[in-house]
């Protein structure tokens, strides 16, 4: 910790020129990859990739969806190996066959999805896999001194006997850093890390990123938030189509230019809109309250109005309630309280209503996880615009049979409207990528003509190029005056999108802002359950 | 993309898996001293080589083409219906009944009851265990494999009871009336000209089959039910999201596939014995779900197998007849060879085949 904190802070070694040899004298970066390619069948997800990363530095790496960002970090963690190129790990020749090489030359890894085991302690977790000899004690002794260490040093403080299903997603987090400390690891690599965190988390995760890099380690940043690239790396890789098409230091670029790199073209970051008209109410929901399977309340009384022509944006931290929310009003939750939609009350036992009856009152729904619920993977394209809708006249050819045909044209319509590429309405949804099977789900949906629309988190997991066509959409439709929920964890396009905001937490309304007149701040703080400066 | 050409998903991987099972089979019939080419020539000449043979092949055939759909249909919607040999036993009362109860004219009548008799005892049978899936979230597979040995007992308990004929010392039902006899294979093909043996035990139960098997095709494909099948199978978040309803779709795929598997007895107890006899399904109900399993669920794929697995069972008779070395057990031994490679052991060929394609596609590529 003496001579490492002087070498640490040089940050200058990752250049877009083909790496040379390091000249005797000079440190070895800490990653260098030379001419890695990997194809899965006729795609190329990663094409001649060359990439340098100084000891020391945090270095991010931004593209769409399906660049090959995904797919790079999984050669050098040794999940895929590519078809050809070399790794060096401190200048060192290395063959990376699975994870425990990776760990061997000092890689570790915190996935998007955390891999921990639920009803597992924090040190149990932080041993699994490396324990050393049969008995457990001498291990977990161990893990405990070094926790306590590390939790110092970095502030990456977590109780270690605390079990994983009590934690915070923040700290859970944590705990997928201390695994990878713990195995000795120099080198970090970060699966779009604060995508489930609270703003503050998030800063307070950048703070323990901050310190690992004081400390001599080596940070990988992989994002989709550009924002985040400018506020924590010193340098960035921009991927497209597999192949890296920029390496350039943070300082001297802008997310402009970021985003027109990883796009290939200029791209709009702001939305472009007009002031809302709102008209009368569509929605009222007044005293809405869920208590779920275990018998936790999710939702405290939830009182709010959608007004025909305006998009009311919830924003909130995952887990606060939202889903429920949509659920409640997608026709699959029961709750009680009271629902108008158009003055009419809405069953909310279950007994009268579920999704179809919803979708004939009116109310289409864009499901927060479309792979889960909004789309059939296995099932073609033209079988998923039926979904839902499957009993509709119109796709009906008699009492008896479904007019595939008239489906099939329709899809190939929708497709058309929402520039769903490919346009092949018999592929199968899951062999579309995330924002042309989003595109699907938002074609069949809104081409319903709904009075209501309920969205849930539209861009996720969404390229930036399919973004912008969306958000176009869903001004679209409320500029036709139809009355649209809008749900999303990510602020900017609450703030965005949105002519009302209401922030959502652990099951109730913290309080209502208008865009224009509040900060992600402020929004951040509500989040995180504060008001007025009081935490409730 | 697809990993695997179609042809190759459907032919080629059942193809492999079976030549894979023939191999295993042929080290066990070696390993007791006979000659496995033998064995298979024997089996061959067995099942397809006369009219007699072919019609027990094609007997057995229907009474899997049915079990295998029963399955099928049920794994649609992602349930596991092992129950199919005690539905199909249950459903045989249900044809007893029904036979018993007038003195038929003419099997023409009879047969539309009959079915009915079969269906609706055999989805009787799998109602109890749909209704405890999807009310009570008791597992199918536990429940519908208890419900086979009740079944058996019940069957035990009627059989020397109630339905028991009073003329003989077994355990059996009094013979149905004359006119409830269902035409064989040899009485149809006659005034064609065709000569059919007078032995063989097919009848006109196969061509319900194939008609089973056309009218599943047209509900899981063609009708808002089975497309609401299919998406409950695939993703039941998803089916709630759609509001298909979780119990409809279990209850009534249930019924459906207790009533196929009913089918069955009218194949065996109506068109066969003549009579309700204890044991009559004889382990078809599993070998449904080998069937299913090697016609990718698919109708059509399950007639070929359902015939494979015909052949199979002829053949293996053949076979304890032809080679004395070879026991019952052995005979056993290389049809459940084949539906471990068949069914359980699929992925063991799918995978490398897949990596094979995955290669010589790249090759393809990079050489234009």
């Amino acid at each position: 910790m003496d001579s490492t904190t002087e070498t640490g802070r040089r940050a200058t070694a990752a250049s877009s020129a083909p790496p040379a040899f390091p000249s005797s004298g000079s440190e070895p970066p800490a990653i260098e990859l030379r001419g890695i390619s990997k194809a899965f069948g006729p795609v190329q997800a990663n094409k001649d990739i060359t990439l340098s990363v100084a000891r020391g530095a945090i270095h991010g790496i931004v593209g769409e969806n399906g660049a090959g960002k995904s797919t790079l970090m999984s050669i050098l963690y040794g999940f895929y190996r590519a078809d050809a190129g070399e790794i060096f790990i401190n200048g060192e020749r290395r063959e990376i066959h699975n994870s425990q090489d990776a760990i061997a030359a000092g890689i570790g890894m915190v996935f998007q999805h955390f891999k921990l085991v639920e009803n597992f302690t924090v040190l149990e977790n932080v041993i699994l896999g490396a324990e050393e000899g049969a008995l457990l004690r001498p291990s977990l002794a161990r893990a405990r001194d070094l926790l306590t260490t590390l939790a110092a040093e970095y502030e990456l403080s977590v109780d270690p006997e605390a079990l994983i299903e009590d934690l915070t997603v923040g700290h859970q987090q944590r705990v997928e850093i201390l695994k990878a400390l713990y195995r000795k690891a120099d080198i970090l690599i970060l699966d779009e890390p604060t995508g489930v965190l609270t703003p503050a988390e998030a800063d307070h995760l950048f703070r323990i990123l901050r310190n690992l890099r004081d400390e001599g380690k080596t940070i990988i940043l992989i994002t989709h938030k550009l924002r985040e690239i400018m506020d924590i790396t010193d340098t960035v890789s921009v991927m497209r189509r597999g192949q890296m098409t920029a390496t350039v230091k943070t300082a001297e670029t802008g997310p402009e230019q970021l985003a027109e790199l990883m796009v290939g073209r200029k791209v709009l970051l702001e939305v472009e809109k007009t002031p809302a008209h709102p008209g009368p109410a569509v929605l009222e929901i007044e005293d809405l309250r869920v208590t779920d399977e275990s018998g936790v309340d999710r939702l405290k009384g939830i009182s709010l109005q959608v007004r025909a022509g305006e998009i009311l944006g919830i924003a909130g931290v995952s887990g606060n309630g939202q889903s429920e929310l949509l659920e409640v009003l997608g026709g699959y939750r029961n709750a009680s309280g009271r629902i108008l939609l158009n003055g009419i009350p809405l069953d909310l036992s279950g007994r009268h209503s579920d999704g179809q009856s919803r979708r004939a009152a009116g109310i289409a729904h864009v499901p927060e996880d479309r792979q889960r619920e909004g789309l059939i993977m296995e099932f073609a394209a033209w079988e998923n615009i039926a979904f839902g809708y499957h009993n509709d006249p119109k796709y009906q050819k008699n009492t008896l049979f479904m007019d595939n045909r008239a489906l099939r044209e329709d899809t190939r319509q929708k497709m058309k409207h929402f520039d769903v590429r490919p346009p092949i309405p018999r592929l199968k949804a899951r062999n579309f990528s995330g924002g042309n099977q989003q595109k699907l789900v938002l074609a069949r949906e809104i081409e319903r003509n709904p009075d209501l629309l309920l969205v849930g988190q539209p861009t996720r997991g969404v390229d930036i190029g399919a973004i912008e066509f969306i958000h176009k959409r869903i001004i679209e439709l409320r500029d036709q005056g139809k009355a649209i929920l809008l749900v999303s964890v990510e602020l900017e396009e609450i703030l965005s999108l949105s002519d009302r905001i209401v922030v959502m937490f652990d099951g109730r309304i913290m309080g209502e802002r208008i865009p224009a007149e509040t900060d992600e701040r402020e929004l951040g703080l509500l989040m995180a359950g504060v008001q007025n400066g009081e935490t409730t | 993309m697809e990993r695997l050409p179609r042809w190759a998903d459907v032919f080629l991987v059942p193809f492999i898996n079976l030549l894979l099972a023939f191999f295993v089979s042929g080290l066990v019939v070696l390993a007791v001293g006979e000659d496995p080419v033998k064995a298979v020539w024997v089996m061959l000449k067995g099942s397809l080589g006369s009219t007699a043979g072919l019609g027990y092949t094609l007997y057995y055939a229907t009474n899997y083409i049915f079990t295998g759909l029963a399955v099928a249909i049920a794994f649609h919607a992602r349930l596991f219906n092992i129950g199919g040999e005690g539905q199909a036993a249950i459903a045989g009362v249900g044809v007893a009944l029904v036979l018993l109860a007038a003195n038929w004219p003419h099997w023409m009548l009879a047969l539309p009851f009959a079915i009915i008799g079969a269906g609706a005892f055999g989805a009787m049978w799998a109602a109890i265990p749909a209704y405890l899936q999807a009310r009570r979230g008791s597992h199918i597979v536990i429940t519908t494999i208890m419900f086979n040995f009740i079944a058996a007992a019940v069957m035990g308990f009627l059989l020397n009871g109630w339905l028991k004929s009073p003329r003989t010392q077994n355990a059996e039902s009094l013979p149905f009336p004359p006119g409830a006899h269902l035409p064989t294979a040899h009485e149809l093909l006659a005034p064609l000209g065709i000569g059919f043996s007078k032995s063989a035990p097919l009848n006109i139960s196969f061509l319900l089959a194939l008609l089973c098997a056309w009218l599943v095709f047209l509900l899981l494909w063609r009708t808002r039910l089975g497309y609401a099948i299919r998406a409950f199978g695939q993703s039941e978040s998803a089916a709630r999201y759609a509001g298909i309803s979780a119990v409809r779709i279990i209850m009534i795929t249930m019924l459906i596939s207790g009533a196929l598997a009913g089918m069955l007895s009218i194949n065996v107890v109506m068109g066969e014995q003549g009579r309700l006899i204890k044991e009559f399904v004889e382990g078809a109900g599993f070998v449904g779900i080998a069937v299913a399993l090697m016609g990718r669920s698919h109708p059509f794929g399950i007639v070929l197998a359902a015939i494979l697995f015909g052949m199979l069972t002829q053949g293996g008779f053949e076979l304890l007849w032809e080679m004395p070395n070879l026991s019952k057990e052995m005979v056993l031994v290389i049809q459940a060879l084949i539906i471990l490679f068949t069914g359980a052991l699929d992925n063991m060929v799918r995978a490398p085949l897949e990596r094979l394609f995955l290669y010589f596609n790249r090759r393809k590529e990079g050489a234009v």
